[in-house]
């Protein structure tokens, strides 16, 4: 064991509390990490905002624009059809958040100064995990807000509309694990571009904004079978909003698929984003 | 399997990225530090210095081959020995987005110091690191020689026995560079060994008690900066003329006199010229150039540079004018020594 010895120049450090369970610590340093994301959040308020306000942005563009000459399935205008849709398309947009960050700590050298201490090597995608898992909370919550002033209400009782969020950051908690994962995975912010042009093809081909019955068949069952469709659709009949009778399978089963879909590309990706941090050892 | 003395270990470590694309690996590294020394590892880029720190620091696998930091086992032992390290330079980073003082209390935390001890310690080394001024500032703001002070801060929360300290003075202007210099040398006091990685030699020369020189992963030379200087063999004289027919002229009394192959650079009218026998070979040289009638605007004994050890030991050779022009005036001093190269 190599003491050093404590001089002026080098106060001496009080001795660590005694060692708490190994959750405990993990628990401890994902913690710091959350709140240091916090600490972001305050510092450069300017980039949160904008992910919050980016998907009020949409809605009022898309529910406002074109909303006028789309014909809904139900009672009530655009809005009570988009706004579902759009808390989907939201946790996609999280998506972003989750490898951006992910790809700057890694190319900043912060990764490496995590992976240098001797903290709980989970800690850092845990931490990582809370702090986006609560921005996207506040980001419903503001478009919820909006949704509320411009005509879209939910009709279910409070359990459904619980039942709805859980649904909502259950894909977001999945996504998450995309995130991580092309994070670790992209080279460089031309990949982080690429993400973000997809990240729009992937959002239309879905029933976010239209019923898939509308489009061309073999775009229609692509968007039938988009994870986004099966939680905006369950999502819609959760909050009683309007939604489309699909002949498809995956329409018809679209609670079944809100769940699936997350848990089938958590259990995929998550292993991934695993191996792909213990190969940054490589 | 550790020698008792030693902070840090390496014994035929082996690493090979593969792929084209791979970057510098090690082919046989073996390091020796002892404790409370200043190792310099120096080495151009692509020699794998990065590679064989980024190993010790548990940051990376090795191949094959064995090291140990601090007395525990890189591969086997990486918790312990992550408890015992500090990182500073191009390998780790503290957030940017963060204040000064955040970046510290953050560390602290995940380095198991309770909340209040983080936060005193934080502004202890604010204080110390001459950082208290901008503590609540983000450390995006900060100047290079502000930044590398905190990078070095983050590294001392818990006064690591080892610390690795990457090309620590890049790109900082002298003051700074005396700043951070100072700090290792205040570290080094304190006990600390410290593990210094650079491709200043003058760095090297200031800070190191030993220098490994490193080249295609591995070790190629070490010891003292005086005795690899020494290795190198014999002294050398730097020659300043005043125009191109003296540098002609005096660059075949040069010839005549040196003990290898003089350097000349005809656009600064300079010659280095290394040579065997210190003083008697000044006098021949001054007394021969006398004879030609060619008359230096300076004429200079000195010891060879890091830089020409350097270079020398790693195949290149060096460019008179830039690492001979070099020179330093410590240099100077220690040619006048009566010490005779051994080589």
């Amino acid at each position: 064991m190599d003491t050093v010895p404590a001089d002026a120049s080098r106060p001496p450090v009080p001795a660590p509390p005694p060692a708490p369970s190994r959750i405990g610590r993990a628990l401890a340093d994902a913690w710091t990490i959350t709140l240091r994301d916090l600490n972001h959040w305050a510092l450069r308020p300017g980039a949160v905002v904008v992910g919050w306000l980016f998907p009020v942005m949409t809605v009022l563009m898309f529910g406002g624009l074109f909303g006028g000459a789309i014909t809904t399935p139900g009672p009530g205008g655009y809005f009570e059809f988009l706004m579902p849709g759009m808390f989907a398309l939201a946790m996609l947009f999280g998506l972003e958040t989750t490898m951006m960050a992910v790809t700057t700590d890694a190319a900043k050298g912060v990764t490496d100064r995590f992976r240098s201490l001797p903290m709980s090597s989970s800690a850092v995608v845990l931490g990582r995990c809370a702090a986006d898992m609560l921005n996207s909370v506040v980001g419903l919550v503001v478009l919820a807000g909006t949704g509320l002033l411009l005509g879209w209400s939910w009709h279910g009782g409070r359990g459904s509309a619980l039942t709805a969020l859980g649904l909502l950051l259950l894909l977001r908690f999945a996504l998450l694990w995309v995130g991580i994962f092309i994070g670790l995975a992209a080279s460089g912010p031309e990949a982080v571009t690429a993400v973000q042009i997809l990240v729009w093809p992937v959002g239309f081909l879905s029933a976010v904004f239209v019923d898939p019955a509308t489009m061309p068949a073999w775009l229609g069952a692509a968007a039938a079978w988009n994870p986004l469709s099966a939680t905006a659709a369950a999502v819609r009949d959760l909050f009683g909003n309007p939604g489309f009778a699909g002949e498809t399978w995956a329409a018809q089963h679209a609670e079944l698929l809100a769940v699936a879909w997350p848990v089938l590309l958590t259990a995929v990706f998550l292993p991934l984003s695993v191996r792909r941090f213990r190969r940054l050892r490589s | 399997m550790t020698d008792a003395g030693s902070a840090i270990t390496a014994h035929d470590v082996r690493k090979n990225y593969g792929g084209p694309a791979g970057g510098a690996g090690l082919n046989g590294f073996d390091l020796q530090v002892g404790k409370g020394s200043v190792c310099g590892l120096l080495g151009p880029n692509g020699a794998g210095k990065t590679t064989a720190v980024r190993i010790l620091s548990t940051l990376l696998d090795m191949d094959a081959g064995r090291a140990s930091v601090a007395g525990f086992d890189v591969r086997r032992q990486g918790r312990q020995v992550r408890e015992r390290i500090g990182l500073v330079g191009q390998y780790a980073a503290v957030d940017e987005v963060l204040t000064g003082r955040q970046n510290l209390v953050m560390f602290g935390r995940l380095n198991r110091l309770p909340a209040a001890a983080a936060a005193r310690r934080a502004d202890e080394l604010l204080e110390r690191f001459s950082l208290a001024g901008a503590a609540r500032r983000p450390a995006s703001g900060y100047s290079g020689g502000m930044r590398r002070r905190l990078d070095l801060a983050a590294s001392l929360i818990v006064s690591p026995p080892v610390l690795f300290v990457d090309e620590p003075t890049t790109g900082l202007d002298p003051a700074a560079r005396q700043e951070v210099w100072t700090a290792v040398r205040e570290l080094v006091d304190a006990g600390t060994t410290v593990l210094l990685t650079t491709q200043y030699l003058e760095e090297a020369d200031r800070l190191a008690d030993r220098v490994c020189v490193l080249a295609a992963g591995r070790v190629v030379a070490e010891g003292t900066p005086d005795e690899l200087k020494s290795a190198l063999g014999g002294d050398r004289i730097d020659l300043v003329l005043s125009g191109p027919e003296d540098t002609e002229a005096a660059r075949a009394v040069a010839a005549r006199i040196a003990s290898g192959e003089p350097d000349v650079d005809r656009t600064a009218h300079r010659i280095g010229i290394p040579v065997a026998g210190r003083v008697r070979a000044l006098i021949r040289l001054a007394t021969e150039l006398n004879e030609a009638g060619i008359e230096p605007e300076d004429l200079a004994l000195r010891r060879p540079t890091l830089d020409e050890v350097f270079l020398h030991l790693t195949g290149g050779t060096p460019a008179t004018g830039t690492a001979a022009g070099r020179a330093d005036p410590a240099d100077a001093v220690a040619a006048a020594a009566p010490q005779e190269a051994s080589g």
